[in-house]
């Protein structure tokens, strides 16, 4: 199990919940699992999230593997010009 | 992706070679977007709407349908979504919409129809024959105005699941982020400063402006030729809004006169293509610099309200921000990735963040540079520079007590890898500039900045010849002198000569799928793909080299350009260089390539500190720019002059942004200074030299530790010249830019 954190604004779609812990070997299987749980946080990873595994941003891969008790934060689609 | 290749000791990289694309550029032997020509060409012309927002009730074509000189008009009927694609959504919608107007015209310069005729003059002339009736709305270009309750809609529904219950139409998005207890850090502090700050809309200012080739047959096959950033990007947009197949398409970008981020969308490319489509001959079409004002994409304009607390000490006891960023008549004003950025330099117990995505009746925003993260570190950093003065401290001591590094809780989420924010403060804190003295009337800013950085899909194919030299194909188009670092890493991992490798920048059709060049992504991205597929080459030169000898590939090692056997156990054999081996690679097996194709992750983040003197004529209101240094974290300089490139360019652009760029739009909507003339970008006698410091920390995600470096260096000049011009005008400046009338007014609302 891992602990996802949640950017604050999300806090709407979750119920108030700002950690939400998935089973998830993969970013890929995370989202997956932050869907199943909480199915409103369809809508903002639709509309583009990274994900933070231990401070390495990973901007849209979904086969990256995360370690188990590893620090995963998600943020909303970086883009740059 | 694992780095277990990871180089410290360089042979080619950091050198300084001219680049290889210098001699082209300085001969005008170099094409660019306008530069290109076909036979039957056509040139092309767009009508756009003189309102700032209005129903289009209707469109006749008919006079000027029936000119002889005209071969086709469109509309937005010639388009994806009818006849040929119903129900195209999302971006690719709003990328349309932009291109050209469907129901209504959603701002001053927008596209209503175009025209292909056989000359341009012919083309403009014929624009004036199509009548359009036009209801005019109420509209409104003010970030705060487009936020309250009484501001014209602008397109109901646009907003997302983001939006908060009971906000105006007109705001799209919303961001909220941070961590702690923002109330009671206030309350530890032992000064807290509030403060609002506003900056006006600027436009990227490249010099080239928008210009493309395009040709489609009713067969669905087409070939375009444009100025871009990224040829994909425009290839899978351009099919999109045409309703044709993606792969049908060939786009090959031209050299690029400057992008900043502008170009990394299509405006004028799918309307070439859907009059080429009509009148089945190419169409050219060249924007007017005019036209580049009016409707391709200038940054946001912003409105921010800031509030941090901080103990005697120079502590940051908490940081609180609101910003709203007006992005057009579309969603996209990057207000997430201001607020993202805005405290990410410091290490806070007690952080909150709120962004907002607000449409006004302007053109679709477009990226320049960092997009939103310069607006929100000029409001931040400027407060942060405030409660220096105020607490008696020194404002880079400040900085470095609140610095993050690594293992630092990021203001946006995660903790962050290794990054050399202290490095550049340190750097800037013992470079002579920081302790000269000031003349009277002087003042001197700093500021720290903050940009993520991408990675991005990215392929690189390299292909050796029989001489021994190399071609090198990537795909994300030059913008920065990007061959020429391609070129030594590639002469790092080969063992040849920077002049042995020619890179080219490659057409849709010959390589793999490739990102736009943005995000400072291109050393880093396309850099790591042109590392990796030079050592792909190398595994093969060394299996042709063992298979020669009679030993295992594994028995063999690349070392200074030549197959060598790895130790005392594999052999003794002469070392084979890499032209020996290429010389007979037809016969020993074909020809050799490497390759490489995947979204590198691990770009990096990047910070950087500016000092500046500023100077400021308190009759005259005009501040000169007295002495510059930028200290930026590159992680690793490929080719430090082009580094250095950027950090300059940067600050040449913050200094135009800060003191005098800005969109000036009149009571009836429309724009008032759509020429250079009126839109005044620094010139070379409005700049000082712009000195410039290249601190290495590495990116643990790169093989040779490198960091983007295009874009971090915008961060910081708005906030550190206004900080400047502050000390120096005695009053502190709240609106960008701080133009002449804007200071000579802060000075008699001073006293």
């Amino acid at each position: 199990m891992v602990e996802v954190h949640l950017w604050s604004g999300l806090r709407s779609l979750t119920g108030g919940q700002q950690v939400v812990e998935v089973e998830a070997k993969t970013t890929g299987d995370l989202l997956r699992e932050l869907v199943k749980l909480h199915p409103q946080l369809q809508a903002p990873i639709d509309a583009g999230v990274s994900i933070a595994i231990d401070g390495r941003v990973i901007a849209s891969g979904l086969t990256e593997p995360i370690p188990e008790g590893s620090e995963i934060y998600l943020m909303q689609r970086l883009r740059g010009g | 992706m694992a780095l277990d290749d990871r180089k410290s000791e360089f042979t080619f990289v950091g050198t300084r070679p001219n680049r290889p694309d210098g001699l082209d550029k300085v001969t005008g032997r170099a094409k660019f977007g306008a530069d290109m020509s076909a036979p039957g060409m056509l040139h092309g012309a767009i009508l756009r709407s003189p309102h700032a927002h209005a129903r289009i009730v209707k469109i006749d074509t008919s006079k000027a349908e029936a000119h002889k000189d005209v071969k086709a008009v469109v509309t937005r009927a010639d388009f994806a979504d009818v006849p040929f694609k119903p129900g195209l959504e999302g971006e690719f919608w709003n990328v349309l919409e932009n291109v050209m107007a469907g129901e209504k015209a959603l701002y001053d310069g927008h596209a209503v129809a175009a025209v292909a005729a056989t000359s341009a003059l012919a083309a403009r002339d014929a624009l004036k024959l199509i009548e359009v009736e036009y209801e005019v709305l109420p509209h409104v270009t003010d970030v705060d105005k487009a936020m309250a309750s009484d501001a014209p809609v602008i397109r109901e529904g646009a907003a997302d699941y983001s939006v908060p219950e009971g906000m105006h139409p007109n705001v799209v998005r919303y961001h909220e982020s941070g961590h702690g207890d923002v109330e009671a850090g206030f309350a530890e502090a032992d000064l807290v400063i509030e403060d609002s700050f506003v900056t006006e809309a600027t436009h990227q200012g490249y010099i080239e402006p928008h210009a493309c080739l395009g040709m489609l047959g009713n067969d669905g096959k087409g070939e375009l030729w444009c100025t871009t950033q990224g040829h994909w990007i425009a290839q899978k947009t351009c099919a999109a809004l045409l309703g044709i197949e993606t792969s049908q398409l060939r786009v090959t970008a031209s050299e690029i006169g400057g992008g900043f981020g502008g170009k990394t969308t299509v405006f004028i490319e799918p309307v070439a293509l859907a009059l080429s489509r009509k009148a089945n001959r190419p169409v050219k079409l060249v924007m007017t610099r005019s036209e580049v004002f009016r409707a391709t994409g200038p940054t946001s304009s912003a409105s921010m309200d800031i509030k941090i607390g901080m103990k005697k000490d120079g502590t940051i006891s908490a940081a609180q921000g609101v910003f709203r960023l007006q992005g057009g008549a579309f969603p996209g004003a990057p207000g997430d990735m201001t607020a993202m950025c805005a405290f990410a330099p410091y290490n806070l117990t007690n952080v909150k963040q709120v962004g907002y995505d607000v449409m006004a009746n302007r053109p679709k925003q477009a990226a320049y540079r960092a997009p939103g993260a310069p607006m929100g570190a000029f409001a931040v950093e400027s407060v942060i520079d405030e409660l220096c003065k105020k607490l008696d401290l020194d404002p880079v001591d400040v900085r470095l007590k609140n610095a993050a590094y690594e293992g630092t809780k990021a203001s946006y989420g995660p903790r962050y890898e290794r990054i050399g924010l202290v490095e550049t403060l340190e750097a800037a804190k013992a470079h002579p500039h920081y302790s000269a003295p000031l003349k009277p009337g002087q003042g001197r800013g700093i500021s720290c900045g903050f940009w993520f950085n991408h990675g991005g899909e990215t392929s690189v194919s390299l292909s050796l010849s029989e001489d021994g030299s190399a071609q090198l194909m990537v795909g994300t188009p030059d913008i920065g002198g990007s061959r020429a670092s391609m070129a030594l890493m590639a002469a790092e991992v080969l063992g040849i000569p920077y002049e042995n490798i020619r890179v080219t920048i490659a057409d849709t059709a010959t390589l793999g799928y490739n990102d736009v060049s943005h995000g400072s992504r291109v050393t880093y991205a396309s850099g790591l793909a042109t590392i990796k597929a030079a050592n792909h080459a190398v595994e093969k030169l060394c299996e042709r080299a063992a298979a020669s000898w009679g030993i295992p590939t594994d028995a063999v090692k690349w070392e200074n350009g030549c197959a060598v056997p790895s130790g005392p156990n594999a052999g003794d054999f002469d070392p084979r260089p890499l032209a020996d081996i290429t010389a007979h690679m037809g016969s020993t097996g074909g020809p050799i390539s490497g390759h490489f194709e995947a979204t590198p992750e691990g770009a990096g983040v990047s910070f950087g500190t500016h000092i500046v003197d500023a100077e400021v004529d308190p009759e005259t209101g005009k501040t000169a720019i007295t002495r510059y240094t930028v200290v930026q974290d590159a992680g690793k300089a490929i080719h430090p002059t082009y580094v250095e490139g950027q950090y300059q360019g940067g600050a040449a652009q913050g200094i135009g942004w800060a003191l005098n760029e800005e969109y000036i739009y009149g009571e009836d909507g429309r724009l008032q200074n759509s020429i250079f003339l009126d839109y005044r970008i620094p010139v070379a006698s409005d700049l000082p030299m712009i000195d410039t410091v290249i601190v290495e920390v590495p990116n643990p995600g790169h093989p040779f530790g490198v960091r983007g470096v295009g874009e971090t260096g915008i961060v910081p000049p708005l906030a550190a010249i206004a900080n400047a011009v502050s000390h120096a005008a005695g009053v502190r400046m709240r609106q960008l830019p701080m133009s002449p009338p804007r200071i000579l007014a802060a000075l008699k609302d001073n006293g």
